[in-house]
């Protein structure tokens, strides 16, 4: 079983519509990496120039944001869930 | 008005300025950042002066070109213009001068500074089109939106963290709105609804309605301005759970600066946090432009945001006005609440027990200087939080109903049995 990532909706112009993607990669920063490969300009829009999620996407792990774990280097197994959600909402 | 759009010109990117058209949406496709209502000033300069304004309704419509709806608003008219209360028994006992509450515990219909965002994000979301309202609250909001939907015969689902205070759930249950207890802190409930907001066709007020629901808190600054005979005041005190109150308050006082309503004049920003959850004052402190998230653990639930949506400019705005953000224990904020009671008649919920508990440090450390005029922000009203109280606030003394015991019981206590 892969990793599914659920794309936000600001993004889906760049994975043809679909809401959920599904990746073999180890951790977050390849999945971004993997991601980018198949939707050509996703990577620039989840991170700025020094490589750093961008301060507005928040990242999250089987619901658990990845600022709490281990960042771009958080660990990735099959059947994990990874959301991107962007951060400007709610309060 | 004049077009199709009222007063609004477009949304736009507060990061990158990219502009987007007026719908339901919040944040910019390219960089995430937050889209903001970006208004025709020239043309409300015309329209908007104080007699203007002072001819109008006491609602906070009176303000309705610097307002993101096209046409009249059609739900919570009757918002706003709460009480500016010039608390010179508070003062005293904090030590500065010219002390105001705005007192936004008594805003109509649910007692929170929240109808005011609701009035426009639901009158927003009708003029889009919008037959069902959500919302991802910590209680205040939920109450709001199921009070303003009702009222206005809309479908309403609010979404909070199931371990809300009774009086909380209680007041969204009443008006027959989908009450979804979600078993998690607001953090997780905003996420979760980030998500139902992509795939519904709803309202989200705090997500996809967020740029024009925020600017409705713009209207408690207003009110500070011209209750406080239109000038702006030396220091405000907010206090901050995703930040946006704060920035939207400074951004009122800089509008009314632009349209000449009020002279221009240097004044301070403060946040205020409960210590419990203080991602933005912590930052602050540090010197930081950027915040680590908290897990949240405080009685202050409708402050409880552990990954501040603007937070960001909420530390911009204290830096930019030479503002600070600090924080108080769970015990300091049941006593300010206390405070703010005892003097003042006000009872706040814990957030203004946080507004005023902060506001005591500040002016006890120096940072606010005791001659200055300070305008605190109680944004919530204590009957809804009496859960963080109950069992530090005393208990009636029984007695039989006889005038016997009563004066055995005032003899006990050492107190005077004369009238004096």
């Amino acid at each position: 079983m892969p990793v599914t990532v659920r794309i936000p909706t600001p993004l889906r112009k760049l994975t043809n519509n679909e809401e959920l993607v599904e990746v073999s990669a180890g951790n977050i920063g390849q999945a971004i990496i993997e991601l980018q490969n198949r939707y050509p300009g996703i990577k620039e829009r989840l991170v700025d120039d020094s490589g750093a999620v961008r301060r507005f996407v928040n990242v999250y792990v089987n619901e658990e944001d990845i600022r709490f774990l281990q960042n771009q280097e958080t660990p990735l197994k099959d059947g994990d869930e990874v959301s991107i959600i962007p951060a400007i909402a709610g309060g | 008005m004049d077009s199709q759009h009222g007063f609004m010109k477009a949304l736009k990117c507060r990061e990158c300025a990219r502009e987007y058209p007026l719908g339901a949406t919040h944040v910019c496709e390219f960089d995430f950042g937050p889209l903001e209502v970006a208004y025709d000033y020239e043309r409300i300069k015309h329209k908007l002066t104080r007699a203007t304004i002072q001819g109008r309704p006491q609602t906070m419509w009176r303000y309705r070109e610097l307002l993101p709806v096209a046409g009249e608003p059609t739900v919570g008219r009757q918002v706003g213009f709460t009480p500016l209360i010039k608390a010179d028994r508070l003062a005293r006992r904090l030590g500065v001068r010219e002390l105001w509450v705005k007192n936004d515990t008594v805003n109509y219909p649910t007692l929170s500074f929240k109808d005011r965002v609701v009035s426009v994000a639901l009158s927003r979301a009708k003029e889009l089109g919008f037959t069902t309202v959500a919302c991802a609250s910590t209680g205040n909001l939920a109450n709001s939106v199921a009070a303003n939907a009702a009222a206005a015969g809309l479908n309403a689902y609010v979404f909070i963290p199931a371990d809300l205070e009774q009086g909380k759930i209680v007041n969204s249950l009443v008006y027959g709105a989908n009450v979804i207890g979600i078993r998690g802190h607001y953090d997780e409930v905003n996420r979760l609804c980030a998500e139902i907001a992509g795939k519904f066709g709803w309202a989200f007020v705090n997500v996809n309605m967020r740029p024009y629901y925020a600017e409705g808190s713009k209207s408690m600054g207003f009110e500070i301005m011209e209750q406080l005979g239109w000038r702006i005041p030396d220091h405000t005190v907010v206090c901050m759970a995703s930040g946006s109150l704060l920035t939207k308050i400074h951004k009122s006082y800089q509008e009314f600066s632009k349209l000449g309503l009020v002279p221009e004049a240097k004044y301070r920003i403060h946040g205020a946090q409960a210590t419990g959850c203080s991602p933005i004052t912590t930052a602050q402190k540090a010197g930081l432009d950027f915040f680590k998230p908290v897990k949240p653990n405080t009685i202050a639930k409708s402050l409880a945001i552990g990954t501040p949506a603007d937070g960001f400019y909420a530390l911009k705005v204290m830096k930019e006005t030479g503002g600070h953000g600090e924080d108080v224990s769970d015990d300091e904020i049941r006593d300010a609440i206390k405070l703010l009671a005892e003097t003042e008649g006000i009872f706040a919920e814990t957030a203004g027990g946080v507004t005023v508990g902060v506001a005591k440090k500040l002016i006890a450390s120096g940072r606010i200087p005791a001659d200055a005029s300070v305008v605190l922000c109680v944004t919530g009203n204590g009957l809804k939080t009496l859960d963080a109280v109950i069992g530090h606030v005393g208990q009636p003394r029984e007695i039989k109903p006889s005038l016997r015991e009563f004066e055995a019981l005032l003899e006990c206590e050492g107190k005077s049995t004369v009238n004096v």
